[in-house]
């Protein structure tokens, strides 16, 4: 159920992403109209009378149609191109609101920053945002080359080893938008993907109030089986949860996993039969991501694991 | 010219009584399961997920390995190995696993009644 699969590439839904649409059926047209011109000369010159195929085949019309002709009708769609999308490449102005999405093998780090460009919340895969307004995201990598894409409110942008590269988005209307990886980043990369929920204004804040103010509290379920077992059976070397002494930094962070709509990077709905397969033996959802199969959790401990992660919202 | 005739008239009073009793409502109990759509179960399968943990025949992807696969459920003798194997049980099973077997590690998954029988519909056809 990737959100984001097939790319619905010809329905924006934001002005970062409308301007792209339109070029692509500028373009679409264009070509079309080429198309016709040159199926209409080739029939002229094949079954045209005398006159006809002498035009067609004169160096009048190389000069014309050949180089004069696409000089100009280039030329004119590179500066509307240009114009059209110039919002894209907008200088950023640095008061908009910022995160941080890093590209990991194949997922996403997700960081809330506060003015300082420090985090206050972390979370993975998913990314939340106010409606109307542009969101800044600094783009980065933690190993090789992603592409953040979320057809629906923004171009590509790649997300490269050691640069910081900066877009905006912004969603019209409360959703949930799909994303995709778009650049091949080996293995399991079809399977990397990723949401963006986008709120009204107030429960957008709401939502960043309840997160940042959890970042500094204990974390719910703290005396159940399952957090006990995140700790002991290895989960926690890989994952963090806010306000435990889970805080490994190799997978995604799990602090509100129980509030998040998808499983395994945007790629199954959160559920509790899909969190418990994922636990169980997530090779064989998406094979070759780096967390390893669990055959050794009994069934009340595959239980208690996926309950505890439940409660993490 | 009447032994031409016998065969076509047979034919013709067949698809009649056919075709009038395909017209009477069949029994209540026999409607919800005869109404389940295989086709709209598979959509409810990959909707809720179901095959993260089963690998399941006609479902491509993922191939999940923590539950058993479910293939030739419709000759398989008992669900979980326990439930006697009826359209309407393996329904109420895939809604709601505990509630029948209390010790199954298999959850709740969110389908409505209309969908877990579609989903029982699409278990038992692949397994013909």
């Amino acid at each position: 159920m990737l959100e984001a699969w097939p790319p619905p590439i010809f329905d924006p839904a934001g002005p970062y992403a409308w301007p792209i649409t339109t070029l692509s059926w500028v373009l679409l047209a264009m070509a079309a109209a080429v198309l016709v011109l040159v199926v209409v000369a080739l029939w002229l010159a094949l079954f045209g009378s005398q006159r006809a195929q002498a035009k067609v085949g004169g160096t009048k019309i190389i000069w014309m149609a050949g180089i004069a002709l696409p000089v100009v009708v280039l030329t004119a769609l590179l500066l509307y191109g240009l114009w059209l999308t110039s919002s894209l490449s907008d200088e950023i102005e640095g008061d908009e609101m910022r995160v941080r999405v890093t590209g990991e093998m194949w997922w996403w780090r997700v960081a809330y920053l506060d003015d300082e460009g420090q985090p206050v919340s972390h979370d993975a895969n998913e990314l939340h945002i106010p409606v109307g307004q542009p969101v800044v995201l600094e783009l980065e990598s933690g190993d090789v080359i992603h592409s953040f894409w979320v057809p629906r409110l923004s171009g590509k942008l790649d997300m490269i080893p050691g640069r910081r590269n900066l877009m905006r988005i912004q969603a019209d209307e409360p959703g949930v938008y799909g994303g995709q990886c778009a650049e091949y980043c080996g293995g399991p990369h079809a399977l990397m993907g990723f949401v963006v929920v986008a709120h009204e204004p107030p429960a957008f804040a709401r939502l960043m109030i309840e997160r940042t103010a959890r970042e500094q509290a204990p974390a719910p379920g703290a005396a159940s089986q399952g957090a006990e077992l995140f700790q002991t059976t290895g989960c926690a070397a890989c994952h963090r949860i806010a306000g435990t002494d889970a805080n490994g930094l190799a997978g995604p962070d799990l602090t509100f996993m129980g509030a998040r709509r998808t499983v395994g990077a945007g790629i199954l709905p959160n559920n509790t039969g899909t969190l418990m397969g994922w636990i169980g033996n997530s090779q064989a959802i998406k094979p070759n991501n780096r967390m390893p199969p669990y055959p050794v959790l009994s069934r009340e401990e595959l239980q208690a694991i996926t309950a505890y992660l439940e409660m993490q919202r | 010219m009447g032994d031409g005739l016998q065969p076509a008239l047979c034919i013709l009073l067949l698809a009649v009584v056919t075709l009038t009793s395909a017209c009477a409502p069949p029994p209540e109990a026999v409607t919800e399961t005869a109404l389940a759509s295989a086709e709209r179960g598979k959509a409810a399968i990959e909707r809720v997920g179901c095959a993260s943990c089963h690998t399941i025949t006609g479902i491509s992807w993922p191939q999940g390995k923590t539950g058993p696969a479910l293939d030739g459920l419709e000759r398989r003798g008992l669900i979980a190995g326990e439930l006697p194997n009826r359209p309407e049980v393996l329904a109420a099973f895939v809604q709601d696993a505990p509630a029948l077997v209390p010790d199954t590690a298999m959850p709740a998954m969110p389908l409505t009644d209309r969908e877990a029988l579609d989903v029982a519909a699409y278990l038992y056809e692949i397994g013909r």
